[in-house]
C-alpha cells in the first residue's frame, strides 16, 4: 500500500488551481450545451404549440377515432360425441362510465332503487373503479335478467353514465363432472399479467386457471380483432369506420366419453377418489374424474371470497385433481407387473411354488414381514394364486430375488415414477424408488427390507392413478407404449420406446392370473363377475394410509381418514383388450369391495356403448396449431 | 483498482478544523424542489383520471425522499466519498440478482420485488455510478491518465453491459452517459474524447445488425415517419404530439386536456406525462418547468463550482448533467425528436426508483455545499 501511495503522489498534480480551472473550463462548456439543448428543446415545443397550434387542434377535436378490441370466442370444448363440456353464453352487465356520471353515489342509490344490487356488487364495483383507466366502463353488475334490462332500458335517460352491454361468458353445462379436467377461466390477476403478453388479451377479462382451460389456454384463446370507432365528444360510440374481425379460438374435440364418465360419477357417490379409463390402444383418456368435485361455473363470474375459501379449505379437497395429482402407494395393484418382471428375469418360472406360513424374514432382519391372511395361503402357493389371492409373502420373496435395481427399470418402462405427460398443468411424477433416489431423498442407504416393503406397492413406492391406468393398459397391449391424452394433437410424434422383450406366454400367464382375481372362485374381485357375458381383467390393492402393523389393524380406533385406500385396476375383454381403467377410493379399505365395483360398472358402461363411441375422432385437429 | 484507492483519502487531510454540528439545508434548492414537485402531483391527479391512490403514493414517495435527503445531507462529504465504493459495489449485487431473478416486466428484467415496492437498481445506478466515479477520480491526476481512464471506462461499462442485456437499452444508454460527463468533467483529454467519438460511430452499424432487438429498431424507424404505422407502434408519438400541439399557448386547463383524458395517450403519469401538462397548461406551462429546472440545474452548477474538493465538484456537476439528460431525453421523446426510450421526468413522473435516485443525489449535494474546506499538508 505505501508502495501505491508514493506513485500516486508523484504522478498527482498537487495545485488545486489547476484542478479548479480545468473543471471550471468543462463545466462552462457543459452549461453551453445544456443551453443549447434546451433552446432546442424550448423550439420543438413552441413549434408543435404555436406554430403548428391550428393542426394540432383541428386533429385534436377530430380526434374520435379510437381502437376498440372485438373479442374473439373462446373456444368450445366438446367431448368425442360432440356433446358440449365448456361453451360461451352471451351475458348482458351493467357498467358505469364514472366520467358520465355526476354524482356516482347517488347513481348507485337509484340503480338500487331499480333492481337489486347488493353490497358485494358495490364493493368489487369501487376495487375495479380504482384500478381501471379513464373513461374505461366499469362492470357494476353481470349478468342481468331480461326484466332487469327491461326496467335499466326504461330508466336509461334518467341514468347519465351507465352502459348496458352484452358480453360473452364462459360456462359449464357439465357442471362438477369435468370440473377436474376442464378447469375453469378466472379473472386475469397479477401473477396472469406477468405471465401473459396483455396485447393479446385486450378486452378480455379472463383466462383459463387450471385443466385444460389452462393447458391450452393460447388453443383456446384465439386473436384479438380491431375495430376503428369514430365517438362523439363525451365517448359515445358515433359509428364504425373499418374493423379486423377477431379469429375465434379453436375448438377440442375430447377423447373423453360423457356417458363413461357419468357412469364413473354417479357409481363414486362422492366419496373421496379418482378413476381414469383409457383406450389400451392409442391412450386416449375416455374417463379421467376427481372425486369430489365442484362446480366451476362458480369461477366463471368471480367467485366470492368466501366460497372460495370454503372450496379451498375443506378437508375433502375438492379443488385437488387426484387423477394426476394424487400420489399413493398402489398396493397390491403393482402385483401382476412385478409378477412379469420376476417371469421375465428369471428369477422365478410359472412353476416356482413358496411355502407361505404368513411371515417373512430376511437374514440378520430381526423383524418379520406379515400378510393380512392369518396362517398364509398354503404349502405351494405359485404365482397364478397369489396374484388371484394377493399373497403378500410371494412376492416379499419376488421383490427380494429381483431386488430393487431390476424392479424400478422395469416398472420406469411401464410408466411408475414418471409423468404420464398428458395435456393438463399440475401433473405429479410419483416415485418409483431406487437406490439413488433414497440417497438423495432420504440420506441414507437402501436395505433388502425397503426392497420388501415396495414389492407389495408400500413403502415409497407412490403412485397416481393414471400412472395406473398407464400401466394397466400397457399390461393389457403387451408393452406397446402409450401417450394419455385428451385432446387429439396429430402433430406429436412419440418415440416409441424399446419395448420390454417379454415372452408371449409370460403376457399369457399374467392376463390369465389377472383373469383369475374376478372369475376365479379364490380370487378377490370375485364379486364383480355375476352377470357379465365377457371377461374382466384386474387386481384389487390396499393401501395402508398409516404404517401400522398388520396385526394391529382396528378400523374401530382410527379416525375415517387414517382406514387404508382401496385401489382397483382392470382391463377388459380380456380377450381383445380396449378399455383399461385405474382408481381409488381414498380411505375405502378394500379393493375388493369398494373399488372394483366401481370399475366394473364403468366397464358395463362401455360395452354396452363400444359401438357408439367411435375409435377415431374428427379431422379438425389438421390445421390447429400446437 | 484497490480499495486503498479510496481510503486514501484520510489521511490527505489530518488538520481538518472541527466544527459545530449543525444542520445542513439549502433553501433555495428546497424550493425550486417544492415547485416541481407541486406541478408533479398537479398533472399526476389529472394524468391518472383523478385517481387518488396514485397520488397519495406519488406523495408518500416525495415524502420519503425528502425525508432520505435530510438524512444524507447530514452525512459529511468526505464520509460519502469514502462509503461511495460500497454504495455502489451494493447496487452492481442488485442489479446481478436483478438480471437473474428480477420481475419480468414486458418482456424485460428490471425489477426486484420488494413487499413495499419494486427496487429498480439500474435507476439507483444513476446516482451510485457518478459517486464512485466522482470518488476515483477525484483523488487522480488531473486531466486523467490513460490507465485511470481504463478503470473509470470499466466501471462504467460494467453496469452498462448489464442493464443493456435486461434489456432495458434508454437506461444503459442514460447511465452510459452519466458516466461519460464525469470524464469530461473530470478533463479527459481531447484526443480521448475524439477518439472514442469515432469507435462509438463506427460501432453503429454493428449495434444495428447485431446488438439492436427488433422493438428498438422499430421504435427508431417509428421517429422517423411516425406517420406509417399510426395504430402501432407510431401510436404513442402521434397521439402525444397531439396532445402537447392542442395545448396552443394557455392549454386547455387543468383537468380539460381531451387527449389524455379520453385514453389516446399511453404511459400518461409515467414517461408521457409532460404531454398531459403540455396540453393542458400549454406552452405557458411548459415553459415555466423549463425555467424551474433551469434553475435547479444552475444551482446545482453553483454548488458544483463553489465545492472544496474535487470529489463534490464532480459529483454535482455530474448530477446535473444526469438531471439534464434524463429531462432532455424525456421532453424529446415525448415531443418526437428522439426515440421511445423509458426516461422518466425527474421529480415528475410517477415511480418511487426515480424519485430515491434523485433524493439521494440530492442528500449528497447539499452534504457538499455545507462542506467545510478541506486542508491539504
Amino acid at each position: 500500500m505505501r508502495k501505491t501511495i508514493t506513485s500516486v503522489m508523484q504522478t498527482k498534480f498537487s495545485n488545486p488551481e489547476v484542478e479548479k480551472n480545468i473543471f471550471l473550463r468543462r463545466a462552462t462548456f457543459a452549461l453551453l450545451f445544456i443551453s443549447f439543448l434546451t433552446i432546442l428543446l424550448f423550439a420543438r415545443y413552441f413549434n408543435l404549440q404555436i406554430t403548428n397550434y391550428e393542426n394540432f387542434v383541428t386533429y385534436s377535436e377530430n380526434n374520435r377515432v379510437h381502437v376498440r378490441p372485438l373479442v374473439p370466442a373462446r373456444g368450445v370444448i366438446y367431448d368425442r360425441n360432440g356433446e358440449i363440456l365448456a361453451h360461451n353464453v352471451p351475458i348482458t352487465n351493467l357498467s358505469i362510465v364514472k366520467e358520465h356520471t355526476d354524482d356516482l353515489t347517488d347513481l348507485i342509490e337509484r340503480i338500487k332503487l331499480l333492481i337489486e344490487i347488493d353490497e358485494s356488487d358495490v364493493s368489487e364495483f369501487h376495487q375495479r373503479l380504482a384500478r381501471r383507466k379513464p373513461y374505461e366502463p366499469t362492470p357494476l353488475k353481470y349478468d342481468l335478467s331480461e326484466h332487469e334490462q327491461a326496467i335499466l332500458a326504461v330508466n336509461e335517460y334518467m341514468l347519465d353514465g351507465i352502459e348496458i352491454s352484452a358480453k360473452l361468458k364462459r360456462e359449464y353445462p357439465q357442471k362438477d363432472l369435468f370440473a377436474h379436467v376442464i378447469g375453469y377461466t378466472g379473472r386475469i390477476n397479477e401473477s396472469d399479467l406477468q405471465v401473459i403478453n396483455s396485447s393479446n388479451y385486450r378486452g378480455i377479462d379472463n383466462i383459463g386457471k387450471t385443466g385444460l382451460e389452462k393447458f391450452h389456454e393460447s388453443l383456446l384463446l384465439g386473436e384479438v380483432g380491431n375495430q376503428n370507432v369514430e365517438t362523439n365528444a363525451r365517448g359515445r360510440i358515433m359509428r364504425t369506420l373499418s374493423e379486423s374481425p377477431p379469429k375465434p379460438g379453436t375448438d377440442l374435440m375430447l377423447t373423453l366419453d360423457k356417458e363413461l364418465q357419468l357412469s364413473a360419477f354417479e357409481a363414486f357417490e362422492g366419496r373421496k377418489g379418482a378413476l381414469v379409463a383409457m383406450n389400451i390402444e392409442n391412450g386416449d383418456i375416455l374417463a379421467l374424474l376427481s372425486s369430489p368435485s365442484f362446480d366451476p361455473n362458480l369461477f366463471t363470474s368471480g367467485i366470492s371470497k368466501k366460497q372460495y375459501n370454503a372450496l379451498l379449505n375443506s378437508t375433502e379437497k375438492p379443488l385437488f385433481n387426484r387423477a394426476i395429482a394424487g400420489q399413493y402407494p398402489p398396493g397390491s395393484t403393482v402385483k401382476p407387473l412385478f409378477g412379469l418382471i420376476g417371469l421375465t428375469t428369471n428369477k422365478i418360472t410359472p412353476k416356482t411354488t413358496i411355502q407361505d406360513t404368513g411371515l417373512f424374514f430376511i437374514e440378520g432382519v430381526d423383524r418379520a414381514w406379515r400378510e393380512p391372511k392369518k396362517g398364509g395361503h398354503g404349502s405351494f402357493v405359485d404365482l397364478d394364486q397369489a396374484i388371484t389371492e394377493s399373497c403378500d409373502v410371494f412376492f416379499y420373496e419376488l421383490g427380494f430375488q429381483v431386488g430393487i435395481d431390476m424392479l424400478a427399470d422395469m416398472s420406469e418402462r411401464f410408466g411408475l415414477g414418471r409423468k404420464t405427460e398428458i395435456d393438463l398443468p399440475g401433473e405429479a411424477s410419483g416415485i418409483m424408488p431406487t437406490r439413488e433416489w433414497k440417497m438423495e431423498n432420504r440420506g441414507s442407504q437402501w436395505f433388502d427390507g425397503d426392497t420388501v416393503n415396495a414389492s407389495i406397492g408400500q413403502g415409497y413406492l407412490l403412485t397416481t392413478p393414471i400412472q395406473l391406468a398407464l400401466m394397466t393398459s400397457m399390461l393389457a397391449n403387451r408393452g406397446k407404449s402409450l401417450f394419455p391424452q385428451l385432446v387429439k394433437n396429430k402433430n406429436l410424434i412419440f418415440e416409441a420406446q424399446n419395448k420390454p422383450e417379454i415372452k408371449n406366454e409370460h403376457w399369457e400367464y399374467i392376463h390369465n392370473a389377472m383373469t383369475n382375481v374376478v372369475h376365479s372362485e379364490k380370487g378377490t374381485a370375485k364379486l364383480i363377475n355375476k352377470n357379465i357375458n365377457y371377461k374382466i381383467a384386474g387386481k384389487t390393492g390396499t393401501a395402508q394410509v398409516v404404517s401400522i402393523a398388520e396385526e394391529d389393524y382396528d378400523k374401530s380406533k382410527l379416525d375415517p381418514s387414517q382406514w387404508d385406500h382401496a385401489l382397483f385396476i382392470a382391463f377388459a375383454p380380456k380377450e381383445q383388450p380396449e378399455i383399461a381403467v385405474a382408481l381409488i377410493v381414498e380411505n375405502g379399505e378394500f379393493g375388493s369391495v369398494t373399488a372394483a365395483p366401481i370399475a366394473k360398472k364403468v366397464i358395463e358402461t362401455y360395452m354396452k356403448r363400444r359401438m357408439l363411441v367411435p375409435n377415431t375422432i374428427g379431422e379438425m385437429y389438421k390445421n390447429a396449431k400446437f | 483498482m484497490q480499495n486503498s484507492d479510496f481510503v486514501r483519502s484520510l489521511r490527505d487531510a489530518p488538520n481538518e478544523k472541527k466544527r459545530k454540528t449543525s444542520f445542513k439545508f439549502d433553501l433555495v434548492l428546497i424550493l425550486l424542489l417544492l415547485a416541481l414537485s407541486s406541478i408533479g402531483v398537479t398533472t399526476l391527479f389529472s394524468a391518472t383520471g383523478e385517481n387518488f391512490s396514485y397520488v397519495n403514493r406519488h406523495i408518500f414517495f416525495l415524502g420519503t425522499g425528502f425525508l432520505l435527503m435530510f438524512i444524507i445531507s447530514q452525512i459529511p462529504a468526505r464520509s460519502i466519498e469514502l462509503w461511495s465504493p460500497y454504495f455502489f459495489g451494493i447496487t452492481l449485487i442488485l442489479l446481478l440478482l436483478v438480471t437473474l431473478f428480477g420481475t419480468d416486466a414486458k418482456g424485460a428484467q428490471r425489477w426486484l420485488d420488494l413487499v413495499f415496492f419494486r427496487l429498480q437498481p439500474s435507476e439507483i445506478l444513476k446516482v451510485s455510478l457518478p459517486l464512485v466515479l466522482a470518488a476515483y477520480l477525484g483523488r487522480r491526476a488531473v486531466p486523467p491518465k490513460l490507465k485511470h481512464v481504463l478503470w473509470s471506462s470499466t466501471i462504467i461499462m460494467v453496469p452498462t453491459t448489464l442493464i443493456a442485456l435486461q434489456p432495458d437499452l434508454g437506461t444503459s444508454i442514460l447511465v452510459f452517459a452519466t458516466g461519460a460527463a464525469i470524464l469530461f468533467l473530470a478533463g479527459l483529454r481531447k484526443r480521448y474524447i475524439f477518439g472514442s467519438g469515432l469507435i462509438a460511430l463506427s460501432a453503429v452499424p454493428l449495434m444495428w445488425l447485431f446488438v439492436l432487438r427488433d422493438y428498438q429498431k422499430q421504435r427508431i424507424l417509428t421517429l422517423i415517419s411516425p406517420e406509417t404505422d399510426t395504430l402501432g407502434a407510431g401510436w404513442n408519438i402521434v397521439q402525444s404530439k397531439t396532445a402537447i400541439g392542442s395545448g396552443g399557448f394557455y392549454g386547455k386547463g387543468w383537468l380539460n386536456g381531451t387527449q389524455s383524458q379520453l385514453d389516446f395517450l399511453p404511459e400518461s403519469h409515467t414517461d408521457f406525462i409532460i404531454a398531459v401538462l403540455a396540453e393542458e397548461f400549454g406552452l405557458l406551462g411548459v415553459s415555466i418547468t423549463l425555467l424551474l429546472y433551469g434553475l435547479f440545474l444552475a444551482r446545482c452548477f453553483f454548488v458544483s463550482i463553489s465545492a472544496k474538493s474535487q470529489f463534490g465538484r464532480l459529483f454535482c456537476g455530474s448530477f446535473a448533467l444526469m438531471i439534464f439528460l434524463h429531462i432532455f431525453v424525456n421532453l424529446g421523446m415525448v415531443s418526437g425528436i428522439l426515440p421511445v426510450v423509458g426516461a422518466p421526468l425527474p421529480l415528475v413522473s410517477f415511480g418511487a426508483n426515480s424519485a430515491l435516485t434523485i433524493f439521494i443525489g440530492l442528500g449528497v449535494l447539499i452534504s457538499i455545499a455545507n462542506e467545510p474546506r478541506r486542508i491539504r499538508s
